[in-house]
């Protein structure tokens, strides 16, 4: 991959330029484009809301889903309340199991949103480190940290996901358990997106690491890791934020997609992914408000994440302002 | 440039390496091959013995030179799943998954790049704004939902286009074909748009944010100023240059279309590789997962090369690579 300049090629194809800004400015600027911006209130607002109400789900939901005492297959496949032959009880219908489709979206969304965040958080925090450190030791170290970067990047975040499922799965013969399930989706979430914050810290940590602060803290005898997450964390660490957000749509949309292909989370603990998996099912018996209603909650989500993801990245852009 | 072009070749080869290092370790060390191939019945000298033949007690730098060897002949072994050669799992339905993903391609290129100039220079009219809430929806919604939904209007309610499979297929020796039969083409409808969206969405935001960035340099300016007409200073000027990373991520997002290929697949049934090794992963059937990452990874580190050597020979700059790093 040479060919490539110093700012960072996002997924989309828009580029990331490393941030320099006086940063208190940069925060009323930041509440001032907030502000002026319908779009974004509006995303911001949805995605508070579908936060609240995973957090909440428990209390909030019309029923459990796990129950299963209160599970009664006689209540099994009832369209939405509003339509010919639904169920009050069941404002968006049930499925072949008679679950509360409502009820199982908010606990999805739960589990959706828990992976998605723990998935992207993991990611920036292993491609910060790495990130600083090639950053600046520079040398062989910095060449290998990059060079798997630069190989991983050939490959598409999905495939690498699907492979690294399919070896836990191979090693785990034995069924793979519900907790486990969970973490070995935020892992393989979180090695496939790690790569790009490396690549921004790491350009910011050189500029950094040549001016005269850092040279002074060298001076003095201060060792190289307090120096790098003291001192330079917080200068390069703005960038990163900015991927994180639009990482968490990325990380969210991944989970979803890899527990629709069966190999996520398994339908016992359903996220978003699963419940649309499931009700894909029972496409062609037009029952498809199994289908039809999570994914208008997982695309709702993802687009509102990624409208404040865009705002972030064209407010914090030097060129645009 | 031949110094350029000597340095990507290697780069290129040294990933090839590494995948096949990669592959080579899950063929060999994820799970027994022997404990995959063999019954429950069968005796542990008879187990020895295969294990002897297959040289799995060489040294392993002597097997990944088997291994390696091997896979430059084609040959991965016998799928753990069907008992039948990888090889011919694979080439089975490598057109399949070809087709659809050239049709993709080409689908996003054509629609998405007059899409992206329209948008950057009529930035605020209200077909721009459509384009642009298309653009969104397109990165944002996960492509099984966009199937998924595709399925329900025109497969299920209007039944206008089939929801699976290939259609019927033209066999021309090595390749089976669908583009040639009018089933065949409606079939393929459904899951290229479902495919192409992401990509036409990337292209859309890619092609705009550049070509507005341009419009406001001063040599657009200057070109207004000489008083050309607009419509040269748009595409004799502005395009070429946002044209260029455009073939860039273009090219390179074909490989992440081979990928994403596994999704729509899966959701179309449709017979291609990334439904194989979809089941593979499913499976843990190694053989299968190793030959494809095999298989994929040299097509993208092909397009990789492709493209880097487009791009040096479009842009002089890059001959030179300066790389800071």
């Amino acid at each position: 991959m040479s060919g490539q300049d110093d700012s960072l090629a996002l997924p989309d194809g828009s580029r990331q330029i490393v941030l320099q800004s006086e940063p208190q400015l940069l925060g009323r600027e930041l509440i001032y484009s907030f502000c002026h911006s319908g779009i974004t209130i509006v995303s911001a607002i949805a995605v508070v809301s579908l936060i609240l109400a995973a957090v909440l789900a428990p209390w909030i939901a019309p029923h459990d889903p796990f129950d299963l005492r209160q599970l009664n297959l006689l209540d099994s496949h009832a369209p939405p309340a509003w339509l010919k032959g639904g169920d009050a009880r069941f404002l968006l219908g049930t499925d072949d199991q008679g679950r509360d489709i409502l009820s199982a979206i908010l606990y999805g969304l739960r589990l959706s949103l828990t992976i998605g965040a723990l998935a992207a958080a993991l990611a920036a925090f292993v491609g910060v480190i790495l990130g600083l450190i090639a950053g600046y030791s520079r040398g062989k170290l910095d060449s290998f940290i990059m060079r798997v970067a630069d190989v991983q990047l050939t490959f598409p975040a999905i495939l690498i996901a699907l492979l690294i499922d399919g070896t836990v799965r191979a090693i785990n013969t034995e069924f793979i358990g519900e907790q486990r399930a969970l973490w070995v989706l935020v892992l393989a979430i979180s090695l496939s997106y790690w790569v790009q914050y490396a690549r921004v810290v790491r350009v910011a940590t050189i500029v950094e690491a040549q001016k005269d602060y850092v040279l002074a803290a060298r001076l003095i005898g201060i060792r190289p890791p307090v120096i790098l997450f003291t001192h330079v964390l917080p200068n390069v660490i703005g960038p990163a934020m900015v991927i994180l957000t639009i990482n968490l749509a990325f990380a969210i949309i991944l989970e979803a997609t890899l527990s629709f292909l069966g190999v996520g989370l398994p339908p016992t603990q359903p996220s978003l992914g699963t419940l649309i998996r499931v009700g894909n099912n029972f496409l062609f018996s037009g029952e498809w408000w199994m289908a039809v209603f999570p994914s208008i909650v997982l695309a709702a989500l993802v687009v509102a994440v990624n409208v404040i993801g865009d705002w972030l990245r064209d407010a914090l852009n030097p060129k645009l302002r | 440039m031949p110094t350029f072009i000597i340095r990507r070749l290697l780069q290129s080869l040294l990933v090839m390496l590494v995948v096949s290092l990669i592959a080579f370790a899950l063929f060999r060390f994820v799970g027994d091959p022997v404990h995959q191939m063999v019954g429950l019945e069968t005796g542990i000298e008879e187990r020895a013995r295969i294990r002897w033949e297959l040289g799995l007690n060489d040294p392993v730098i002597v097997q990944f030179a088997r291994f390696a060897w091997n896979a430059l002949h084609l040959s991965f072994g016998n799928s753990y799943q069907f008992k039948k050669p990888v090889i011919e799992l694979i080439t089975e339905r490598f057109p399949a998954t070809i087709e659809l993903s050239v049709v993709s391609a080409l689908l996003a290129i054509t629609l998405g790049i007059p899409m992206g100039v329209y948008a950057a220079i009529h930035r605020s009219s209200w077909l721009s704004a459509l384009f642009l809430i298309l653009s969104l929806v397109g990165v944002s919604l996960p492509i099984f939902v966009l199937g998924i939904l595709l399925i329900l209007v025109f497969s299920v309610t209007l039944g206008w286009l089939p929801s699976f499979g290939r259609g019927d297929v033209v066999d021309l020796g090595y390749w089976a074909t669908g583009l040639l039969t009018t089933s065949g083409l409606k079939a393929i409808v459904l899951p290229a748009t479902t495919l192409a969206l992401f990509q036409m969405a990337l292209i859309v935001r890619l092609v705009r944010a550049e070509m507005s960035e341009i419009l406001r340099s001063d040599y657009i300016k200057f070109a207004r100023a000489r008083g050309l007409r607009p419509a040269t200073v748009y595409f004799g000027h502005a395009l070429r240059n946002a044209l260029l990373p455009v073939i860039t991520i273009t090219g390179l997002q074909f490989g992440s279309i081979i990928a994403f290929a596994i999704v729509t697949e899966t959701v179309f049934q449709w017979p291609g590789m990334g439904l194989l090794f979809l089941k593979a992963v499913q499976n843990a059937d190694i053989p299968i997962m190793s030959a494809y990452l095999l298989l994929v990874s040299l097509i993208f580190v092909s397009i990789n090369f492709a493209v880097d050597m487009l791009y040096a020979a479009v842009d002089p700059r890059i001959r030179i690579d300066v790389r800071t790093g």
